[in-house]
């Protein structure tokens, strides 16, 4: 990915003739190197379609020899969590589009504060991620191989979520250091470095509170989740009662009395969701379902890290003053890509969360 | 393809002639208006098929909704990514993966439907024989160990 | 690695007066270890493509000695398996797909278009350590643990054994990171590199293959990576869409490896196209017949070549509608391939046909690819297909587009251009005489395993009933005779560099641009902006005994 993008600025020196730093020696012009960026990062979003048109064709595939697992298995995500996110990411893509502009007007200020906005939407974006993944795995709702048969079971809590904050707190308290560091120290490129990388690293957190709420607050009267959000927080506690229910229910048994089999009401329950199928309820039917969630939204989420990772490259060259009306390409060359990891969503989102 | 090395070609050439025109401007700023007004269209489709999938309107779902995201994902593609400004080349070059994509969907989605109606006949015609006899010849297999 | 090219390669600078050339233009391993320049990573990439070559050759030995006796020779059954399997990954993902486009593409296409590098020169040299560390990765594990489920990883068998499958899915994915920016790379640099008066139609046909192959690159690579990706997440997680254990289907499996792998046959075989393309005309003296319809054909073969990969699970049990779609397709496809035949049969119709080493491997080119492709015919075919599939006649078919086609014209385009990029001559008899034991030995291989796969002979097997022994015997002889021929050829090769004549600018009068430039380039390959004609116009150009090459009169 740099490397379509860096033009390789320490060749300027053997064509010192009006070859400005930026300008490659094997380019005659800003703009072919310009245009040949661009069109090599166009041709690079399309591997990236034929890389994630496998998934959609899985997917594809599947639904169309088995609807009804479709229909039951999608009941378990959460609407309300993949709108927020698509919102999330739109608007990422909003600042990231302002950014570019911003790099082609050379407005330096505004370029930093954008690529900032889109960093930390980003970081929003995972922890939201991170709150749903984890209550599926909570849940057992895994790919077929690891499957665990709803109502069947009882849930096996596991620290996933706060296993999940550990990197990001990590980040937090780095950046948070360096931040303060630069404060005192009253360097202001590195202002600009920390300043975005922290408030990201903190807008991860909000991303995962914003899911816990949202989780949560499904847990009554709505179909689509459950209640598993009130016990993020505190699942130790409920550990010694969870083992007094350590046996294996009968699934006839789970749908007779909802709610009362499980305490916590972590499952979904069957009749409320109005389909009661254990033909479906299987490894085979809904883990495949679970398989082709966790690889699609799993692989979107790896292009949501190294866009972030990206990003951060940008923002530290813009804090150096290296964009300007006539350099732009790398700024435009991420954005394409950024775009690209929207769009991306774009489809996952209803495909997954919405079609029923 | 022969099409885009055309265009391609024209393209170049006068690229290769005209240098004076390469020291010119080549970035062309998007206008925060659209921007913005691209972004509230994409935030209300997004509301709009969140809402659309709670009505129960049956087999016409997945083509609304995918309607939807097509719109939606053109607007990113025509304006966040600003094709619609670029050159042609680059909007043929995308074009094809989607064809490229739609090739692969296609076939394999065409045969899965046909073989795996084969395999239940097959399945039923299975069950509604009698059971094989267990000492039916080994068929000689390939040596594997 | 480079460390040991650059040895023999960088000739002592032979007079002040000499201008420099790109291999003494620095020196050090560090030089090339980092070189951003086309023309080395081209040679690195030649050194690299060509060990993997003599591995995979050497297990190809292996694998005929043992099927010299019926009962086999000296392999375990489960032996066989992983050395079978081992020759054909390291020969399909290791050797043939970058052999011509990374070594011979990187080397000569921007020297070819006029340019003084490709678009993204970085981006090229991590292309090339993509291609180490997938290599290495895929080398290392499939050498300590053995695997063997053959170079397709089929499922279910790949999800069952214990064969390292994960980590050899794992190179593969790596080595396709690095055969897309390659392709990406030459796409972006033959649309926007181009000099002033190096329009489409200008570009030496090599350069048109190479720009589809390059298209075909780009548009398969990556769903080969994201089948290896699901394959490992189907082994590790069991996400349960190609296990039938967990209600996953094989069939899926192949579909996605296929709608790769038969794209990718045209990646091994247009950028030989592209070659003999050069070849002929060059050593035949004359312009090239038909320049517009091989350069069409090209890109039609790029394209088309994707809508037939159902042609390789007729007998999976895909539905009898798509059996016939893809046949009828896969008939479609052998058109272009065709054209360009014909084609090269009318550029040496009344030629001044020179048969020198590199026109030797040409013409053996013709008569192979042409048994090659026409034999891929009846493999389209329905009917016939249902007996032949998995027999040797498919083994033979693809060893003779695919040695036949892909290697004689790599080697052909070697000899072509070696004095270009080392600038030495070989001695041409021992050349000639290499193309001829090749010729003889890949036939005396092959040829029989065509008669073995009508009779019945299952291809992957270890052992066989006493009947084939004969044929299986003459192939074995046959196989270490093409051997011999190739050794013979590399050892001219590296005779060359320690005693051949120092090359002139143009030996066998080629008229692209090439030949233009000092013999080898100089660093930046052309110091002023390239006067560019048609590329295959020879008039003008006469043989100089003096230069001991081609000079052009005006
Ligand atoms: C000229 C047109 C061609 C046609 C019509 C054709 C047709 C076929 C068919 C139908 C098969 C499947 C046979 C079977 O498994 O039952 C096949 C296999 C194969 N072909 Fe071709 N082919 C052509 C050219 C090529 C070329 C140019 C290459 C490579 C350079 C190639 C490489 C292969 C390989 C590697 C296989 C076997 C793959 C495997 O099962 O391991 N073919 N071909
Ligand atoms: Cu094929």
């Amino acid at each position: 990915m740099s490397d379509i993008t860096i033009p390789t600025s320490e060749h300027a020196d053997d064509h010192s003739h009006d070859h400005p730093a930026w300008l490659a020696h094997h380019f005659d012009d800003a703009e072919q190197q310009f245009d040949s960026g661009k069109l090599g990062m166009w041709l690079f979003l399309v591997t990236e379609v034929l890389f994630f048109s496998g998934m959609f064709v899985a997917y594809a595939l599947f639904r169309s020899l088995h609807p009804e697992v479709f229909v039951y298995a999608s009941q378990f995500l959460n609407a309300k969590l993949g709108a927020i996110n698509t919102g999330v990411l739109l608007f990422s893509s909003l600042t990231m589009a302002w950014a570019v502009r911003a790099a082609q007007l050379s407005q330096q200020k505004i370029l930093v504060s954008m690529l900032a906005m889109t960093l930390s939407c980003a970081a929003m974006f995972l922890g939201v991620k991170a709150v749903e993944y984890t209550h599926k795995w909570d849940l057992g709702l895994l790919p077929a191989g690891m499957y665990i048969t709803q109502g069947v079971a009882e849930p096996n809590h596991g620290n996933w979520l706060q296993i999940l904050c550990i990197p990001a707190a990590v980040f937090a308290v780095i950046f948070a250091g360096w931040y303060l560091f630069a404060l005192v120290g009253r360097n202001r490129f590195q202002l600009q470095i920390a300043g975005p990388l922290l408030v990201a690293s903190l807008c991860f957190f909000a991303g995962v509170q914003l899911g816990v709420f949202l989780e949560s607050g499904e847990s009554h009267g709505d179909a689509h989740g459950s209640g598993h959000g009130a016990t993020h927080g505190d699942h130790h506690e409920g550990a010694g009662d969870h083992a007094a229910h350590a046996i294996i229910v009968d699934h006839m048994v789970a749908t007779s009395i909802p709610g009362q089999a499980f305490p916590s009401e972590v499952f979904v329950d069957p009749k409320r969701v109005g389909i009661d199928e254990p033909e479906i309820n299987q490894r085979g039917r809904a883990g495949i379902f679970f398989g082709i969630y966790y690889m699609m939204t799993g692989i979107h989420a790896v292009h949501i890290l190294g866009g972030m990772g990206v990003i951060t490259w940008l923002i530290v060259k813009a804090a150096r003053h290296e964009f300007h009306s006539k350099y732009f390409g790398p700024v435009d060359n991420v954005g394409l890509y950024w775009h690209l990891v929207d769009f991306i969503w774009i489809f996952l989102f209803p495909l997954l969360y919405l079609i029923r | 393809m022969a099409h885009t090395s055309v265009d391609a070609s024209a393209q170049i050439d006068s690229h290769g002639g005209g240098h004076g025109h390469g020291d010119g401007e080549f970035a062309h700023p998007a206008s925060l208006t659209m921007l913005f007004s691209v972004f509230f269209t994409l935030l209300a489709l997004t509301i709009l098929t969140v809402w659309q999938s709670t009505l129960d309107i049956g087999a016409a779902e997945i083509w609304v909704t995918m309607g939807i995201a097509t719109v939606k994902a053109g607007l990113v593609i025509l304006f966040f990514m600003h094709l619609l400004w670029d050159k042609p080349l680059n909007a043929i070059v995308f074009l094809s993966s989607i064809i490229f994509v739609a090739l692969f969907l296609g076939f394999t989605l065409m045969d899965a439907q046909g073989y795996h109606s084969t395999i239940e006949i097959k399945d039923t015609l299975e069950a509604s024989l009698p059971p094989a006899p267990a000492d039916l010849p080994v068929v000689p297999s390939m040596p594997t160990t | 690695m480079s460390a040991v090219i650059s040895k023999p390669l960088v000739a002592p600078v032979e007079s002040a007066k000499e201008p420099g050339n790109f291999l003494t233009h620095t020196s050090g391993f560090l030089s090339w270890a980092l070189t951003l320049d086309h023309k080395r990573i081209g040679l690195m990439y030649l050194v690299g493509v060509m060990s993997s070559f003599l591995l995979g050759g050497v297990l190809a030995l292996v694998v005929r000695a043992h099927l010299f006796y019926a009962d086999g020779a000296f392999l375990t059954l489960k032996q066989y398996n992983q050395i079978f399997t081992l020759h054909g990954a390291v020969m399909v993902f290791l050797f043939i797909i970058p052999s011509v486009p990374a070594a011979l593409g990187n080397f000569l296409l921007p020297i070819m278009l006029g340019a003084k590098d490709v678009a993204f020169p970085r981006l090229n040299l991590s292309s090339f350590y993509l291609w180490v560390g997938g290599a290495i990765f895929f080398l290392v594990a499939m050498l300590t643990t053995g695997l063997d489920t053959g170079w397709t990883f089929y499922t279910p068998y790949s999800l069952e054994t214990t064969g390292p499958v994960v980590l050899a899915t794992m190179g593969v994915f790596i080595l396709g990171f690095s055969s897309i920016f390659t392709g990406l790379n030459f796409i972006v640099t033959i649309n926007t590199m181009r000099p002033p008066g190096m329009t489409w139609f200008r570009m030496p046909l090599l350069l048109w293959a190479i720009y589809s192959t390059s298209i075909i690159q780009v548009l398969a690579t990556p769903v080969l990576g994201i089948t290896m990706l699901l394959l490992m997440a189907e082994r590790f997680l069991g996400i349960g869409i190609f296990d039938p254990k967990l209600n996953g289907d094989p069939v899926t499996y192949q579909h996605f490896f296929w709608f790769y792998s038969h794209p990718a046959v045209y990646i091994m075989i247009l950028p030989a196209m592209g070659i003999i393309s050069e070849l002929m005309s060059v050593h035949s003296h004359k312009g090239i017949f038909g320049y517009r319809m091989i350069a069409y054909s090209s890109v039609a073969i790029a394209l088309f070549g994707f809508l037939v990969w159902g042609h390789h699970m007729f007998t999976s049990g895909m539905a009898n509608v798509t059996t016939i779609v893809f046949s009828a397709l896969t008939f479609t496809v052998s058109i272009p391939s065709a054209i360009k035949v014909f084609n090269w049969l009318f550029t040496m119709y009344k030629g001044t046909v020179s048969l020198t080493t590199p026109m030797l491997y040409a013409l053996s080119f013709m008569f192979l690819f042409t048994i090659g492709g026409l034999t891929g015919l009846p493999l389209g075919a329905l009917s016939i297909d249902r007996h032949f599939h998995d027999t040797y006649f498919v083994v033979a078919h693809f060893h003779y587009v695919m040695m036949g086609g892909t290697l004689v014209a790599f080697l052909g385009g070697i000899f072509h251009w070696w004095p270009k990029m080392v600038g030495k001559m070989y001695n041409e008899l021992g050349g000639q005489i290499s193309a001829g034991i090749v010729f003889v030995g890949f036939n005396l291989t092959f040829l029989p395993q065509f008669v073995l796969g009508t009779r019945g002979m299952p291809r992957r097997y270890a052992t066989y009933v006493p009947e084939f022994e004969f044929l299986h015997q003459l192939s074995t002889y046959g196989a270490f005779l093409l051997g011999i021929g190739l050794f013979v050829a590399l050892g001219v090769l590296i005779n060359s560099l320690f005693r051949g004549k120092k090359a002139p600018t143009n030996p066998w009068g080629g008229a692209t641009l090439e030949w233009v430039c000092s013999s080898p380039p100089p660093h930046d390959n052309f110091s002023k902006p390239p006067v560019v004609g048609d590329p295959y116009d020879f008039r003008g150009l006469e043989y100089d005994a003096r230069e001991g090459g081609y000079v052009r009169r005006k």
